[in-house]
């Protein structure tokens, strides 16, 4: 029986709002205990919401960025249900009427071709707060200062058919909301969190079989492996005659399994209605137009533009285009040097990346601005330095914080360009080495490595390869 | 002193014919004697009262002193006021001291108004007739067996019994102009949006209002306007000009158009109430109103409807009560389940959770499209109802109450001969017009009079020429200057 | 339109409230009285109405600026709560 998968995922993406969505605390994280919730975070009588307009216009900046469409109204509803991180007894959410619906993204597949995964939806809510249950004997502590926090929840159509295609959503969901400056996407602060919506159907079955969903998925890879375990789990339970249960399962990294949660007692009825305390919501053409407006070079365009202007193969131009801030350190790189992308190119995805990387840095707080690196490449480009010896001024920058000229000169890196005296060093090195020279003028080819080897050794690495190749075949030839 | 009005207490102000702390004294002297009796008070705030006279009469020695400085007024208390106890008449809350003002109650503070203390009510504000208090039933001063009518009841006993002169209230069904009707005062409910609602604990969103409830018009008028407009905190509330109601009160009664409202005098009205109710009419239209009938063919499914909306709302605006941030919570929680099943079934009275149950059930699944979606889509016709009314009329009016008060425990067994009190009323809350009951007369039970309460309905934002009328109503008649016996 | 003694459980229990034995039979017959009472509505015809869920048509909601406006006020309020440690507020522990 050959199986197929079908995955959808369901992301919540904190926006990146000063204040909540409907009060008017911080949204800040790693405050002390309900230091950021006010009366109305708090679910105290009496008060009531009011919409924050960037929330508004972050979710409006998603709908335009996804190709979707901007519901011009759509309506608050509330669901209900009891739960000690949720103060009302209901979350604010948006039901029947979102405000984006239908949008899509393209992936790129591990064969280099693009798939569309739609976008069912994304609407407003707002966040719950926190139960803490370390130190705590039989009790849970609640810490109400993300209740309030603006969310985006975005759900995708079921189009994903390999845990593969769902971490390239997610992957480019979580690159585009930090293109955009609506989410920061830091999944270790909870900014970005994903469900997984995972079933199992025979291969050529329209219908799609029943669903698990599968929570606590706060890293690309823990999405991925839950999601294979949960396919093998399904597939065993059905091919051994059972059927799967419509569940919610939460995903256990340290055991790499995914267990049913502690089912209450009847599955939730959130009795959606509409929000009286809240209006709706209307957006105008002319808000759409001026969010439209403020809209950056998406990854995609982006990318598109880099294989178009500047020849870049799409894989490269993916990962250059994959964090908004990398980026615009390439382009700025590109800028200054006045040219040789593909050198920049490499230079960024490599040298730089692997700096970071490294240090755990972020693009912004890379040790070597993008001038800098500029420089350095110029370096390169006008024969002062070779290659080979870029890296060690590059990482010379990295940890003293100084530009290449500096270190260039310091270390006195300047290439050797001066024809006269690379002719000298060969000469030198060939009186020393008579049997190899003899054996290459025989006709053991290979040996011209030996001598470029031995030429750069006494150089110090300084002689200029080109220079020294051509010279060097010239004498060694004979002349 | 007592017997003054707002408006003659302000001119006594003014005048330095007394001072604020004089007749705060004196009301506070009232309140101890006879506000037992009547139990129209959950919490008497003397020291706070005092306080306030004395900054307001050192305001009005220095000239400083507004048209309500010094005046003192009560608050229903459903109405959070910043460290002093708050209970929405309910266990629940029954130690709950609210840690900010209600936008109503700092409006009048800033208004220089002295805060007598907070009234007693139906438990958040659920009932029509002040029987579902935790604290216990509110008594009607014009008779102790009868209720006062709720869920507004002891702000409306306290002011009939002239212990406040003025005093807060909050209208969802008919609770503020039904308890008006049976106190023989003056209960303004204006349009939706019209008051704030931030600090006024929610039973029904969409239906809840703060009013007034007063002596006469012109007192409702000053009050108003000192509580009306737009506040950002409330995203229901409208931002347009507030009128001045007490400048506006002169709407000549010339040409007005009258609707009389066939529905309204139906077999289910006390026919002495109707006479009365004609009567008034009869008066206006001696003076150059022009009569007619109008039907408003829905109206009779206003109840219906209106226990559908309202209890689906209050089941989740109630869901906070958790015990969790603040109220009651139970003994020793053998587990989270516990702690919510029996916070909230030992805080809440019968008709709350009634209530809670009722609309738990039409939003529940399968059930939602039959009920709370039909009862909207009905509430619609009523509001249609009206709209067309208004196109022909100038004000739609009819009795307030289908009786006088009735005794206290007369009506508790069946909660649908409850809500059948509300028969007038609640097509006002459900298309969100402003409306007014005053009084027009009485009714001989036994040895007792008791008051009746004409009602008048306007189109949305027409409380000015409302109140207009009602006074240049109460500028022919003496009724509402009656006071219960005992209490003069 | 008669409630079983199962519907009332389960509606208590979605609310969270607690109803006695003795309490049941009560809750069944009023709540069953109300229910029947509504029953009314489904009478009226209401094919092409849009429900109200605001009573003035034409509202809408405002947005307001983004902007922090709060002080830590957390000791005042928690006064309120029966039971806090550390700044949290205590409850009986939230199984997953």
């Amino acid at each position: 029986m050959e199986w197929e998968t079908v995955i959808g995922l369901e992301i919540h993406a904190q926006l990146a709002t000063r204040s909540k969505i409907f009060s008017e605390s911080s949204t800040a994280y790693g405050a002390a205990p309900n230091t950021q919730a006010n009366l109305v975070d708090l679910g105290y009588p009496g008060v009531l919401p009011v919409l924050n307009s960037a929330a508004v216009r972050m979710a409006v900046r998603f709908g335009l960025a996804t190709g979707a469409t901007v519901r011009r109204r759509s309506i608050f509803a509330r669901k209900n249900y009891f739960y000690p991180d949720l103060p009302k007894g209901y979350q604010i959410s948006q039901y029947e009427l979102p405000i984006v619906e239908d949008g899509s993204l393209d992936i790129l597949l591990e064969d280099g071709s693009r798939k569309s995964i739609g976008i069912t939806r994304a609407h407003l809510e707002e966040d719950a707060g926190k139960s803490l249950h370390e130190g705590f004997q039989g009790i849970s502590g609640i810490d109400l200062n993300r209740a309030g926090t603006p969310l985006l929840e975005i759900v995708s159509e079921p189009d994903m058919r390999s845990a593969k295609e769902a971490i390239a959503y997610m992957k480019k969901v979580h690159t585009l909301v930090r293109y955009l400056g609506i989410c920061d996407g830091n999944m270790q602060e909870g900014s970005f969190r994903c469900d997984a919506n995972v079933s199992v159907r025979p291969q050529g079955q329209a219908a799609l079989g029943t669903r698990a969903e599968i929570k606590n998925l706060n890293s690309f890879r823990f999405v991925e492996r839950a999601i294979n375990h949960e396919v093998v789990r399904q597939v065993g339970v059905l091919e051994s005659g059972g059927s799967v249960v419509q569940e919610t399962r939460l995903y256990d990294p340290d055991r790499n399994e995914t267990r049913a949660m502690r089912s209450k007692e009847e599955a939730n009825d959130y009795r959606y209605f509409p929000d009286p305390d809240l209006l709706p919501l209307v957006i105008d053409d002319a808000l759409v137009e001026e969010v439209r407006g403020t809209l950056p070079e998406l990854p995609d365009e982006k990318a598109a533009r880099y294989c178009r202007d500047f020849e870049l193969s799409a894989y490269d131009a993916g990962v250059l285009t994959a964090s908004r801030d990398l980026a615009m350190y390439f382009e700025a790189v590109v800028e200054k040097l006045g040219g040789q992308p593909k050198l920049a190119a490499n230079w960024v995805m490599g040298e730089l990346s692997g700096a970071l990387n490294r240090d755990g840095l972020e693009v912004d707080a890379s040790r070597v601005p993008a001038t800098a690196l500029a420089g350095l490449l110029a370096r390169i480009g006008d024969d002062t330095i070779s290659g080979k010896l870029a890296k060690e001024v590059f990482e010379a920058m990295w940890s003293e914080g100084r530009g290449a000229d500096e270190i260039i000169d310091a270390q006195g890196l300047r290439q050797i360009t001066d024809s006269a005296a690379i002719e000298q060093a060969i000469d030198a090195i060939m009186a020393a080495n008579p049997k190899q020279l003899a054996e290459y003028r025989s006709g053991k080819d290979k040996l011209f490595g030996f001598f470029v080897g031995q030429v750069m050794k006494a150089t110090q690495g300084k002689a200029n390869p080109a220079q020294l190749n051509e010279l060097l075949k010239r004498k060694l030839g004979g002349a | 002193m007592h017997t003054l009005t707002v408006g003659e207490i302000a001119a006594g102000l003014a005048a330095r014919r007394f001072s604020s702390v004089e007749i705060t004294r004196h009301l506070l002297g009232r309140i101890e004697r006879l506000g037992a009796g009547l139990n129209a008070f959950v919490t008497v705030t003397a020291e706070r009262a005092l306080q306030d006279a004395r900054e307001a009469d050192a305001r009005l020695a220095c000239g400083e002193g507004g048209p309500l400085t010094g005046v003192p007024i009560a608050h229903k208390d459903i109405f959070c006021t910043d460290g002093i106890l708050t209970t929405c008449g309910s266990r629940m809350l029954d130690t709950f001291v609210a840690p900010y003002d209600a936008t109503v109650v700092a409006r009048w503070r800033s208004a220089g108004t002295v805060l007598l203390g907070k009234t007693n009510m139906d438990e958040f504000a659920m009932g029509s007739s002040n029987e579902t208090s935790f604290f216990g039933p509110v008594r009607n001063p014009w008779d102790p067996a009868r209720v006062p009518g709720g869920s507004s009841g002891g702000s409306a006993a306290a002011v009939a019994a002239r212990l406040a002169p003025a005093a807060s209230g909050t209208d969802t069904g008919g609770s503020i102009r039904q308890p008006a009707a049976l106190t023989n005062l003056t209960g303004l409910k204006p349009t939706y949006g019209r008051v704030s609602r931030y600090g006024m604990i929610a039973f029904a969103s969409s239906l809840d209002q703060a009013g007034v409830l007063a002596r006469s018009a012109e007192d409702a008028a000053r009050l108003l306007g000192a509580m009306a407009g737009f506040d950002p905190r409330d995203s229901t509330c409208v931002d347009s000009p507030v009128p001045d109601y007490h400048g506006a009160l002169a709407v000549p009664l010339e040409g007005l158009r009258i609707g009389v409202l066939r529905e309204f005098f139906d077999k289910g009205l006390d026919p002495r109430v109707g006479r009365l109710v004609r009567a008034a009419i009869s008066a206006l239209e001696e003076r150059g109103a022009s009569v007619r009938e109008v039907s408003l063919p829905h109206l009779p499914l206003s109840v219906p409807t209106y226990y559908v909306v309202a209890p689906a709302e209050c089941s989740s605006n109630l869901s906070r009560f958790d015990g969790v941030r603040f109220g009651h919570r139970c003994e020793k929680p053998r587990d989270l389940l516990d702690m919510y099943e029996r916070s909230r079934g030992e805080g809440f009275g019968d008709e709350v959770k009634r209530r809670i149950m009722t609309g738990t059930y039409v939003l529940s699944a399968g059930y939602y499209d039959a009920y709370y979606l039909k009862a909207q889509k009905v509430r619609q016709l009523i509001a249609g109802d009206f709209a067309r009314a208004f196109a022909e009329v100038d004000v739609v009016i009819g009795p307030t109450t289908p009786t006088a008060a009735f005794e206290l425990g007369a009506k508790t067994s069946d909660p649908i001969t409850m809500y059948l009190n509300d028969i007038y009323t609640i097509g006002a809350n459900l298309a969100g017009l402003p409306a007014v009951s005053v009084p027009c007369g009485f009714v001989r039970e036994g040895d007792r009079e008791l008051p009746a309460g004409l009602q008048l309905i306007g189109p949305h934002f027409g409380e000015a020429r409302l109140l207009g009328i009602a006074h240049q109503y109460q500028l022919m008649t003496d009724w509402h200057r009656r006071m219960p016996p005992g209490y003069e | 339109m008669s409630l079983t003694r199962a519907q009332v459980e389960g509606i208590a229990r979605l609310a969270r409230l607690q109803i006695t034995e003795e309490q049941l039979p009560v809750y069944v017959d009023r709540l069953s009285r109300i229910i029947d009472f509504v029953e009314q509505l489904s009478a009226a015809k209401t094919d092409d109405v849009e429900p109200m869920a605001h009573p003035l048509a034409g509202q809408v909601q405002r947005l307001r600026a983004d902007e922090v406006r709060e002080t830590d006020q957390h000791e005042k309020y928690q006064r309120n709560a029966a039971s806090v440690a550390a700044g949290l507020y205590l409850v009986p522990k939230v199984i997953e």
